[in-house]
């Protein structure tokens, strides 16, 4: 495992720690930011140059600027008189350690199991641009087409609901 | 170790803290800042898959996970949407509170 | 013509002996009749009460003929009632001379009491209810008379000791009537336990009922030499035995020592009843029923010689009489004074039939009836025309004011004195005194007879001159009592006289009639030595007792707080006679104290043991009823309820695992995931 890994896992983690347990939400959603821009790198450093820029595109440039309106929009900034943690937050913590423990769990039992690494570890796979356009077009058009709907009615739902809302205030 | 179960791992702490994240916030915001980081953790898990797994030429993994961005886009649009709509009629984001639904 | 004649007995007695039963009916369905009555309709309840038994008197007569033509007759019937198991219990009739004669006194003497009633209740407002009880006693009296079978005697026995102790408790708010009318059933009650023990123990022995019936009869030859064969203990054979315990029951209803104490007593009621009850018929049931069941209590007799049962009749008759005349020398109340002379009277019955036989006995309880009915319709004369007042000592001069009751009187008290020749009374005391001076046993009963003879004639002087001679004591004047109740009077003091010319022994009428022998007129009757020294006897017993009393009580007339002529002479022996020899007390003291004292027991026994367990056992299931109450609201109910509650409130529980947040959700479906992943990893390893 080389020690690129190891740094770019640390930040992505401590981003993602960070923003689940930060009291200031705004906080949280910067520390979201951080956790994304740790996964893009390391899908660069698995050689999926396109996933990792899409990521970076995607979530940093809209998700998370979505969450930072959504949290100023929802007075979200403001720190709640009870506390940020919900009542029985120990059973949550619990259960996620449970998870963690079935898929570390199992992901170590089947290390075994596991296919070597495909030919060479350092033999990066030829991913290009007009492949993955290729594929989009050939092979997964329908999926495309139909994110392509879904993106719209997305899209649509969301200005409706935004609509309704300017609505109501006046 | 191999590389591939040390990713496995990663994305496995992270989907952890998500869901962690999720379940343990008030603040509604927050639980959909949980819910983006597990499919995150997904999504590491496919590229890592794909990248490690026997045939990488076949772009299976790398589709799916970008197919993965572009739902969890829409979905992150809506939910927000929808906490705002619900802040104004609740004026709170505060899971706890919203008890409506009791039995 | 004698084919004739006994034709017409034939159609005659076929004709009178199956409609017999009416006899004693039409009296008893009137007096049912009567009390279904409004007690307003006075005239029509006494009209219906003489009608019945005017009826029953014309049958009664023709009865009476038909058995004279044919003398020794005897027309005997019984049916069977009912079956129980094998053996049926009959009833039946009888027509012979002594019921015959019964039939007649009774219905005839009824009848004139009936008659004086009309004017003696005039003023009482139970008037009709008077009526009916006394139609119901004629009615079973006349039964009584005609009865073949022990059962229907008994029945008839008993019907006869209720309506005297309804008539008694006429006036039944007055306390002391009441006790009377309870006093006189009580004591007759222990004569008839002993009566139907004697009866149920002829049957036993004889396997019938019925008196007589062709030779199988409980008194015909054939049973009685069975009876005489058995011992039934203390020397005596089942005749005997069965004699003396019906005689018991006589003794009882004709009030012989000791079981005299309730007739004074039922002086308490009107004079009417005491007249027809209480002197003429009731009280002579007893002597009757000795008469009827005189082969039984004559049973083994050898020639001249006397039985058991009938030695003891004797004995308690002669003793009876003695006993009650002594009694009534000291009496004050003119009821009472009557009352005593009846007890001692049918001691003198009692006696002559158990040493002279059927004839003599019932001869003097003939002639006793009309007279003694008489004395007593004139006495209540007397208490009408005095205002109710019935102490002899506040009457006086009444000869003058009442002179129709005073002739009638003093006929009926030489008659009951015996004086001689003219009254019957002597002729049937006479033939008493004659058969006690032959019999054989002893000659005490004579001798006590004899006395009795001169106390009665005194006792009656005394009161005679008490209420008629001598000043007038009491308060206002008295009146003579009108002519519906001294016509009555006068026909009675008529038969007073007239029955003695059928007991002469010149023309022994009476004795022939009964026993259905022959009769002839005959002077020499009268100048037997015998004859004529008892004769003599008898009228110097008389005239002496007229005699003493005259000389103590006649012509004067002493204020009622001054003491007794006699008294003054005897004081200490007046005292024990005017207390009426403390019989009463002396039962009061032993038999009334012990059963007050078992009352008591049996009180105490019932409230406490035989209470206290009921009271115990309804403790334990009030107590049980509790528990009940107690588990069965709190183990069951409770824990139904419980259990409901406990599913209440689980539901409520489990309610709160929809609590409507979403997180709470969340974490369940995360839990749910981790674990069926866990399952599915953990069942596919290798």
């Amino acid at each position: 495992m080389s020690f690129v890994f190891y740094v770019l896992a640390a930040v992505t983690l401590a981003g993602a720690l960070a923003a689940v347990t930060l009291k200031n939400t705004v906080h949280c959603a910067l520390a979201l930011t951080v956790a994304f821009a740790g996964l893009a790198l390391l899908y660069l450093e698995l050689d999926a140059q396109f996933a990792g820029f899409a990521q970076i595109l995607v979530y940093i440039g809209a998700v998370a600027i979505l969450v930072v309106f959504a949290i100023l929009l929802t007075k979200g900034s403001e720190t709640p008189k009870d506390g940020v943690y919900s009542r029985n937050w120990f059973a949550g913590l619990v259960i996620s350690a449970g998870v963690f423990a079935v898929l570390g769990w199992a992901v170590l039992q089947s290390a075994a199991v596991l296919p070597g690494p495909g030919g060479d570890p350092t033999a990066a796979p030829e991913v290009t641009v007009l492949q993955i356009g290729n594929a989009l077009m050939g092979r997964y058009v329908l999926p495309l087409e139909i994110v392509a709907l879904l993106l719209t009615s997305a899209l649509i739902g969301a200005v409706i609901v935004a609509m309704h809302e300017k609505e109501e205030t006046k | 170790m191999t590389p591939l179960t040390g990713y496995l791992l990663v994305a496995a702490l992270l989907f952890s803290i998500g869901l962690a994240g999720a379940l343990t916030r008030r603040n509604a915001i927050l639980v959909l800042i949980g819910i983006e980081l597990m499919l995150n953790a997904a999504n590491l898990n496919l590229i890592a898959f794909w990248r490690y797994g026997p045939h990488p030429e076949a772009l299976t993994g790398m589709m799916f996970a970008i197919f993965s961005i572009a739902v969890a886009a829409a979905e992150a649009a809506v939910g927000l949407g929808l906490v705002i709509q619900i802040h104004r009629h609740a004026h709170t984001t505060d899971l706890d509170r919203m008890n409506r639904m009791k039995g | 013509m004698q084919d004739q004649s006994l034709n017409t007995i034939a159609i005659a007695a076929s004709i009178i002996m199956p409609a017999l039963v009416l006899v004693p009916a039409v009296p008893m369905i009137v007096a049912g009749a009567i009390s279904l009555m409004k007690q307003k309709r006075r005239k029509a309840a006494a009209r219906l009460a003489i009608g019945s038994l005017g009826f029953s008197f014309l049958y009664s007569l023709a009865a009476f003929i038909l058995v004279a033509s044919r003398p020794g007759m005897s027309i005997c019937t019984y049916t069977n009632w009912f079956q129980v198991g094998q053996a049926y219990v009959e009833l039946g009739w009888i027509l012979d001379p002594l019921s015959a004669v019964m039939l007649v006194m009774v219905s005839f003497v009824g009848l004139l009491i009936f008659i004086y009633s009309v004017g003696y209740m005039e003023h009482d407002e139970n008037y009709t209810r008077f009526f009916c009880f006394m139609s119901l006693f004629a009615g079973a009296m006349l039964g009584l008379v005609i009865a073949n079978s022990v059962l229907l005697l008994f029945m008839c026995w008993e019907l006869v000791g209720l309506t005297s102790y309804l008539l008694i408790g006429f006036w039944y708010q007055k306390p002391s009537a009441a006790a009377a009318a309870k006093k006189a059933f009580l004591t007759t009650r222990i004569g008839d336990v002993l009566f139907l023990l004697g009866m149920v123990w002829l049957y036993a022995q004889t396997g019938t009922l019925i008196l007589y019936k062709g030779g199988a009869g409980a008194i015909e030859p054939a049973a009685l030499t069975t009876l005489l064969a058995q011992h039934a203990g203390l020397g005596l054979s089942a005749a005997s035995a069965i004699g003396l315990l019906i005689f018991a029951g006589a003794a009882g209803k004709s009030g012989q020592f000791p079981l005299h104490v309730w007739l004074p007593d039922a002086m308490e009621g009107p004079t009417p009843v005491s007249a027809l009850i209480h002197a003429a018929t009731m009280v002579a049931a007893g002597v009757y029923l000795i008469a009827r069941v005189y082969p039984l209590m004559a049973a083994g007799a050898h020639a001249g010689g006397s039985t058991a049962a009938l030695t003891v009749v004797t004995w308690v008759g002669a003793f009876t009489a003695v006993f009650a005349a002594l009694i009534a020398v000291a009496q004050n109340d003119i009821k009472r004074i009557l009352a005593y002379s009846t007890i001692s009277q049918l001691g003198y019955m009692m006696a002559g039939l158990g040493m002279g036989g059927v004839a003599v006995g019932m001869f003097h309880l003939i002639t006793h009836a009309f007279f003694k009915a008489l004395l007593f319709l004139g006495a209540g004369s007397v208490i009408h025309g005095c205002l109710e007042e019935q102490d002899i000592r506040r009457m006086g001069g009444l000869r003058a004011e009442m002179p129709l009751t005073f002739v009638t009187y003093a006929i009926g008290m030489l008659a009951l004195c015996g004086f001689p020749l003219l009254f019957s009374g002597f002729w049937s005391k006479d033939g008493i005194l004659d058969a006690a001076r032959h019999w054989s046993v002893a000659k005490t009963p004579f001798y006590m007879l004899v006395f009795g003879a001169l106390l009665t004639a005194f006792y009656m002087t005394r009161q005679v001159a008490y209420v008629f001679f001598g000043a007038r004591r009491g308060n206002e004047p008295a009146h003579e009592s009108p002519r519906v109740m001294t016509a009555p009077l006068a026909i009675l003091a008529f038969f007073a006289v007239a029955l003695g010319l059928i007991g002469t022994p010149a023309w022994p009428w009476f004795r022939a009639f009964l026993e259905g022998s022959a009769l002839s007129f005959d002077w020499h009757g009268f100048v037997e030595p015998e004859f004529i020294t008892l004769l003599g006897l008898s009228t110097v017993v008389v005239c002496v007792g007229l005699g003493l009393g005259l000389w103590l009580y006649g012509g004067k007339s002493p204020a009622p707080e001054q003491p007794d002529a006699l008294e003054m002479l005897a004081p200490l022996p007046w005292g024990w006679l005017r207390n009426r020899l403390y019989v009463d007390e002396l039962y009061g003291a032993t038999v009334i104290a012990f059963y007050g004292w078992w009352a008591r027991v049996a009180d105490w026994l019932d409230r406490r043991v035989w209470g206290g367990a009921v009271a115990g056992v309804a403790w334990a299931f009030s107590r049980w009823a509790r528990l009940n109450r107690f588990l069965d609201t709190n183990w069951v109910d409770g824990s139904f309820d419980k259990g409901c509650e406990e599913l209440a409130s689980g539901g409520g529980l489990l309610s709160r695992v929809q609590n409507g947040r979403v997180q709470t959700y969340l974490r369940i479906l995360a839990a749910a995931v981790v674990g069926l992943i866990a399952i599915l990893i953990w069942s596919s390893r290798p």
